[in-house]
């Protein structure tokens, strides 16, 4: 008998037999939990996402759509950045007045080739408010996993208030479960030593995420 | 259970020398009363996190209930996904499965996640054996696995080393394992973790398989999901051609809404954070972004033995976030290593006696290691009845009875000659430094226990509606030890 037969053999033993299908699933759980915590506008969900975003030490900009570049500019001349990645479907202009050459974001590129890159720009699919975190899902403007992963500092912009959503229940919703997700808040930490905290072990140390508005 | 721990001594002597190291408990009360109080914070910003813990649980119990439909649908949406599903009968099987496919791909190095399924089945021992070296790359495990020590606490497996102690073993130990320590390497926290950044760097650059657990499987979906703080796991996730997935049965919920419950409740009882740093998602395999070959490999190892006991399969429902250790008195006093196995603390003690049967001393004097003072329910995210378990146990042990192992049922005889309990009654002394203040607590709590009410009256009524406050034990281990005789006029 092959291990997977003895397996489900001895689940089926262990609760006394077959037990019937579970198609009573939704009404089984009692789902009376909150899909979002507390009243709030939306301006002030985009406020809680600052702050949130904030205490767990990324750094906060703002941004209309018109400012953006010259924020991008501004953010990479601060990190004296001189090589940024670029995923495939970056919006045109984001980049427009950088100066730093752009990596983009290829199949071939070695994990080595990214880790001389000093940033990466990316756009996200959604923000949730309460924990602060945003979620990257691998689409044009976001690109692969590794491009997020590996460069020492990470500019991704969100769009306010169209992609914040309040809660943990409401951003599952909007997420596709079938694209690779990376659910980022904060930069990279550990506690490991005396839970002192320490930022970026493995990941990007620095997060910098720009709210832009008006389109 | 693998060897890991072979040769250790039962609870009460190995928490005996543990109460007697002094570096040990500063280290430890430190850490667990730091993560126990933020705690509190993070989830009381949550006003109906009675109603996530109760749907916890629901998910868990139906999951459990309906475990061979949702494993052949995890099954099948996997190899959808395009993914390749192993079965593992026991930590043998899981270990020459892994083997194999690390050989597959012809390489004789892989980088790791953090993961107690590859720690409780001994896999990197075993692949050792097999000229495959295994790198930890959680910042902890390398501590641990640098120090050729072992781990203490489910999440801060190095909780029992202080910064002196990990800047000699970074020194010592770096070099022989790839990128030596820097230069004149101090002790400061910042300086050690840049220092393991550069060492791990080297290996995550060149991997070409990675290994990780899970903390959920989604049936309906075939998705897998790891929470992590330090960008380790999304390394090891990701860079790799091949990623090997270890995973217990017990990890799957249903759909994809649900883990909406998880994902709140489990950082915060966890790290006390609002959410944790990193959490990966991946169903299968993506075109060109991250592994082209994803295995995984579901593992039984006595949880199908655990489930076949309606008291104790509610372990099964832990989602290892370790809420339960840091509130424990007995484990802040002896500390992780004395329970013996990968798993310490509360949830060991009520865990490793199911998946291992209750055969050693350690495994027989593990009911015992609690004084079911009841705070590891209370905190517990899926309000496993841990108490309840031990007691369960306890009668076990003492008793005899049915139970299954490795499938069959088999009829348990008591324990011989109380080793058990003795070894117990010693280990309660031991564990505490102030045994008798400690005794009149539980007493009190005990004989008001009746007068405690399960739900809130009044206007709490409706909050508590779904929820039982924590129940205190009926009798402190202290006085069924005297009434029984210790032990030999047993349930009376
Ligand atoms: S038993 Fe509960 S509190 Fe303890 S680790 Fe498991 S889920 Fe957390």
């Amino acid at each position: 008998m092959s291990s997977r037969d003895v397996i489900l053999g001895r689940v089926r033993r262990a609760l006394g037999g077959p037990v019937e299908a579970p198609d009573s699933y939704a009404k089984d759980i009692d789902r009376s939990y909150l899909r979002e915590h507390g009243n709030r506008t939306t301006q002030q969900t985009v406020e809680l996402l600052a702050e949130n975003l904030a205490d767990y030490r990324a750094i906060v900009h703002r941004a209309t759509s018109e400012e953006l570049p010259a924020t991008i500019v501004r953010l990479l001349a601060g990190h004296g950045s001189r090589a940024v990645a670029v995923p495939p479907g970056l919006p045109d202009g984001w980049l427009a007045e950088a100066d730093a050459t752009q990596v983009h974001d290829r199949a071939e590129n070695t994990p080595a080739e990214l880790d001389e890159v000093d940033s990466v720009v990316t756009a996200c699919a959604v923000a949730i408010a309460e924990t602060g975190t945003i979620v990257l899902d691998g689409s044009p403007d976001q690109g692969r996993r590794r491009i997020t992963l590996v460069p020492d500092h990470h500019i991704c912009v969100v769009r306010v208030p169209d992609q914040v959503v309040s809660s943990v229940p409401q951003a599952l919703e909007r997420l596709d479960p079938t694209r690779p997700l990376t659910w980022i808040s904060g930069p990279s930490a550990t506690s490991d030593i005396e839970l002192d905290r320490v930022e970026g072990v493995h990941g990007p140390r620095t997060l910098e995420v720009v709210l832009v508005s008006g389109g | 259970m693998s060897g890991t721990f072979v040769g250790m001594p039962a609870f009460p002597k190995a928490a005996h020398d543990a109460v007697r190291n002094t570096t040990l408990r500063a280290n430890l009360k430190h850490a667990t009363h730091t993560i126990r109080d933020k705690r509190e914070r993070a989830v009381s910003e949550l006003d109906d996190w009675a109603r996530l813990r109760q749907a916890g649980k629901e998910i868990k119990d139906h999951t459990l209930h309906h475990l061979e439909h949702y494993l052949v649908q995890l099954e099948e949406s996997v190899t959808a996904a395009g993914g390749t599903v192993h079965w593992a009968r026991d930590a043998d099987e899981a270990n020459r499965i892994v083997a194999g496919l690390v050989k597959e791909t012809g390489e004789s190095e892989v980088v790791k996640v953090k993961s107690m399924a590859t720690q409780e089945i001994g896999l990197n021992e075993h692949l050792e054996t097999e000229g495959i070296h295994a790198y930890e790359t959680d910042l902890a495990e390398l501590i641990v696995q640098l120090g050729n020590d072992r781990p203490s606490h489910i999440l801060v497996p190095a909780i029992h080393r202080n910064r002196g102690e990990i800047r000699d073993i970074f020194r010592k130990e770096m070099g022989s394992w790839g990128r030596p320590a820097p230069e004149g390497l101090t002790d400061t926290p910042a300086e050690l973790a840049e220092a393991a950044r550069l060492h791990l760097r080297e290996k995550f650059l060149r991997a070409k398989v990675g290994i990780s657990g899970a903390n959920f499987m989604v049936a309906e979906t075939g998705t897998l999901v790891v929470v992590e703080s330090e960008g380790n796991g999304r390394m090891c996730l990701t860079l790799p051609e091949t990623l090997i997935s270890v995973v217990g049965i017990e990890k799957i919920v249903p759909t994809w809404q649900d883990l909406e419950v998880f994902l709140q409740t489990l950082p915060r009882s966890s790290t006390a954070e609002r959410m944790n740093p990193y959490t990966s998602t991946w169903t299968g395999t993506t075109d060109s972004d991250g592994p082209q070959n994803f295995h995984l490999v579901l593992i039984d190892n006595g949880r199908t033995d655990t489930l076949a006991d309606e008291v104790g399969r509610q372990a099964l429902r832990c989602i290892r976030c370790s809420a339960c250790l840091n509130v424990c008195p007995v484990y802040e006093r002896a500390g992780g290593h004395a329970y013996g196995s990968v798993y310490p603390g509360p949830i060991g003690a009520i865990l490793s006696p199911q998946l291992r049967g209750t055969g050693s001393e350690i495994d027989a004097s593990l009911p015992y290691a609690s004084s079911l003072c009841g705070a590891c329910y209370e905190v517990c995210p899926v309000a496993i009845d841990i108490p309840e378990v031990l007691v369960h146990l306890r009668e076990r042990v003492v008793a005899g009875g049915p139970a299954t192992r490795n499938g069959n049922k088999v009829m348990l005889r008591p324990a011989k000659g109380h080793a058990a309990e003795r070894a117990a009654m010693r280990a309660a002394t031991w564990a505490f430094t102030h045994p008798a203040a400690l005794a009149t607590g539980q007493r009190l709590a005990s004989r008001t226990r009746r007068f405690h009410p399960r739900t809130a009256p009044g206007p709490g009524k409706a909050w508590t509606a779904t929820r039982d406050l924590p129940k205190v034990p009926a009798e402190p281990f202290r006085d069924w030890w005297k009434r029984t005789n210790g032990g030999k006029e047993t349930n009376k």
